[in-house]
């Protein structure tokens, strides 16, 4: 008997008909109750069919090209774990960075995949459905390698035993988490613009390429697979969140200031976020990629300015915290490491004092700030831990209400003065960072009033196990902290000089190069 | 609307006085020293006096900087809310007016910091 076969379908007939053609209207129910997110925020959309798909890739094929990567990045994991790849790290002291991204990223790829979940059912057009349906499943996948990736080094080293529970109790992972949950409690485009445009986008080489190039210049084949292994996700995330611009920018005038106004608070907030990055790479890597300054020029203020001139012709312009950066790149790793050394009591990583020769980089890198205002910090410091006094500051500090940094950043016109900002609502007082952290509260008061922030929620009694007696005698607050915290005092925090940490890796790598 | 949302969005303040079990959260930060990163946040009874805000809360928080020794508290220089203001150290924080998560500036004209830099 002959068979007929069909012609295969080409790519295009199939993501045709495996998205688009899988939509239709509902009849028994009317669309905007089955689809009632996507009005509220004021966003304007009158022809969903003018969405333009940014990639055309069916279900099937991406099952196979993610199941390929997972391969490769599981076989290249193993290898280096089998292989006690960990002490082939520059030093144990980069672990702390390790540490810092375990604590706060993983989370964040959760949270995404929670968000482009939501988008993939609220959104009204089948092809942003599935296109968000697919970046889910990507955040949901770094998720995962991420945590696997880094297992191995949980093993060895300490501070990474919790971090699941971590991220909703330690203080400085509030500004992490509540970055995300602003995001997620938004509306749809709003949190397109959050995650999909301004920081998948805009923001994401500055933590990728830092953080994995970080990885790769320090031994750390673990960080350096799950990097690359998503990569090519990272470049289809951000041709949707462009797409999803251009899509209201071209659906209504009335789009515009909506548009301009989430792009402000986001590239504010994410580049409050970032600056945790530039503090990795300016102090935490034992073996330097680049200054902080360099790489927001490079990947923000160059690569960034060609895209918001490119969308200069539907009247968006440069978000505002592009001036405050301006000013800001030269004085953030610093103030944010300053604070971290001195808080270094109270984190599940180990902080510590540039060497002479960071130091020096660190002149030549900066060199109209970091000798006039920085490096005398560190100098008095050394000396005083020479002496014995090693400075821990035990007082909580004061934390912006919108960002919920403390509040350790100073003014663009005098880098001595603290910069304060407040504001009152419904009789109560706020205070902030920044101008940016302002607007965002005042723009959404009720939404931010709810801000959990930690050194409040301390004094509260909202950071201690079920059980204990706050008003007893002999009660230790810092020790009830910890106890929530899950954070052994003397191992997981503290200097890295004399840390449990260093002392295992010099003798690991001994036995491993010596008899 | 005070937020974007498809239905009523009203809540409490997270950190409203009334949770703080009969504490008030002053925060106090001291200009042109720098070695703290950042002001403090501090929790003190209402009824407590002012001098022993300074005494004891401002000695734990400060006490580590060289400066702090040498403050002439008759000279320092304040500012509420970033108004000047003179408090009373006899008087307590509410009776100062001091209400829950004000901002106290001091500055302390003469001492500059840690060699001189502000620090």
């Amino acid at each position: 008997m002959d068979m007929k076969a069909n012609k295969k379908l080409g790519l295009k007939e199939r993501y045709a008909l495996m998205t688009r053609d899988l939509e239709w209207d509902t009849t028994y129910e009317p669309m905007d109750k089955v689809f009632p997110c996507t009005s509220y925020e004021g966003i304007k959309i009158h022809d969903w069919d003018k969405w333009q798909d940014p990639f055309r890739l069916t279900m099937d094929a991406y099952w196979k090209y993610q199941a390929e990567k997972e391969r490769k990045l599981y076989a290249i994991i193993d290898a280096f774990n089998q292989n006690n790849g960990h002490l082939g790290v520059t030093d144990a002291r980069y672990l702390n960075a390790v540490k810092l991204f375990i604590g706060a990223v993983p989370h964040l790829e959760y949270m995404a995949f929670r968000g482009f979940s939501h988008l993939g059912r609220q959104m009204v057009g089948a092809g942003p459905r599935v296109a968000c349906l697919m970046q889910a499943i990507d955040e949901l996948r770094h998720y995962q390698t991420q945590i696997h990736s880094i297992s191995n080094y949980n093993k060895y080293y300490n501070g990474m035993h919790d971090f699941a529970n971590q991220m909703s109790r330690v203080w400085y992972l509030s500004v992490t988490k509540s970055f995300f949950d602003d995001a997620y409690t938004s509306g749809p485009f709003e949190f397109m613009v959050a995650i999909g445009f301004s920081f998948e986008y805009v923001l994401t080489n500055l933590l990728f390429v830092p953080f994995i190039s970080g990885a790769a210049y320090n031994g750390d084949m673990a960080a350096m697979t799950f990097g690359f292994s998503a990569q090519s996700d990272e470049a289809r995330h951000m041709t949707l969140g462009l797409e999803c611009i251009k899509f209201m920018l071209e659906q209504d005038p009335d789009n515009l200031p909506i548009v301009q106004r989430w792009m402000d608070k986001w590239m504010h907030r994410g580049a409050r976020i970032l600056g945790v990055i530039g503090m990795m790479m300016d102090y935490m890597l034992p073996k330097r990629v680049m200054s902080w300054q360099e790489a927001w020029e490079a990947y923000y203020e160059q690569n960034g300015s060609a895209l918001f001139n490119d969308l200069a012709r539907y009247g968006i312009r440069p978000p505002k915290v592009g001036q405050l950066a301006a000013f800001e790149k030269e004085h953030i790793s610093h103030q944010l490491w300053a604070g971290f050394y001195q808080y270094g009591a109270l984190t599940s990583f180990h902080t510590w004092i540039p060497s002479d020769e960071e130091m020096d980089w660190l002149s030549s890198k900066y060199p109209n700030t970091f000798d006039k205002y920085y490096r005398p910090r560190w100098e008095y410091w050394k000396e005083e831990a020479k002496q014995g006094r090693r400075f821990y500051n035990k007082t909580l500090p004061m934390l912006c209400q919108t960002c919920q940094i403390p509040l350790l950043f100073t003014e663009p016109d005098d880098p001595t003065q603290i910069s304060y900002r407040d504001t009152e609502y419904k009789g109560e007082h706020y205070h902030f960072c920044s101008d940016g952290c302002k607007e965002i509260f005042e723009h959404e008061p009720e939404k931010y009033i709810q801000s959990w922030l930690p050194a409040h929620q301390i004094v509260q009694g909202n950071s201690f196990n079920p059980g204990t007696d706050p008003t007893a005698p002999d009660f230790d607050v810092v020790g009830a902290v910890f106890q929530h915290y899950n954070m052994q005092h003397g191992r997981d925090n503290l200097d890295f000089d004399g840390s449990e940490d260093q002392k295992n890796f010099a003798a690991w790598r001994a036995a491993a190069t010596k008899n | 609307m005070a937020v974007s949302a498809l239905r009523t969005y009203v809540f409490e303040p997270a950190d409203a006085e009334k949770n703080f079990h009969g504490l008030r959260i002053v925060y106090v930060g001291w200009d042109k020293h720098l070695m703290f990163a950042s002001p403090f946040m501090l929790a003190v009874t209402p009824d407590s006096s002012f001098g022993d805000l300074v005494a004891k809360n401002l000695a734990d928080a400060y006490g580590a900087h060289p400066d702090f020794a040498k403050v002439d508290w008759s000279k320092v220089e304040w500012l509420k809310n970033s108004q000047p203001w003179t408090p009373d150290f006899g008087k307590s924080v509410d009776a100062n007016g001091i209400r829950h998560k004000d901002l106290l500036r001091f500055r302390t004209p003469g001492l500059a910091g840690i060699g001189g830099k502000d620090i």
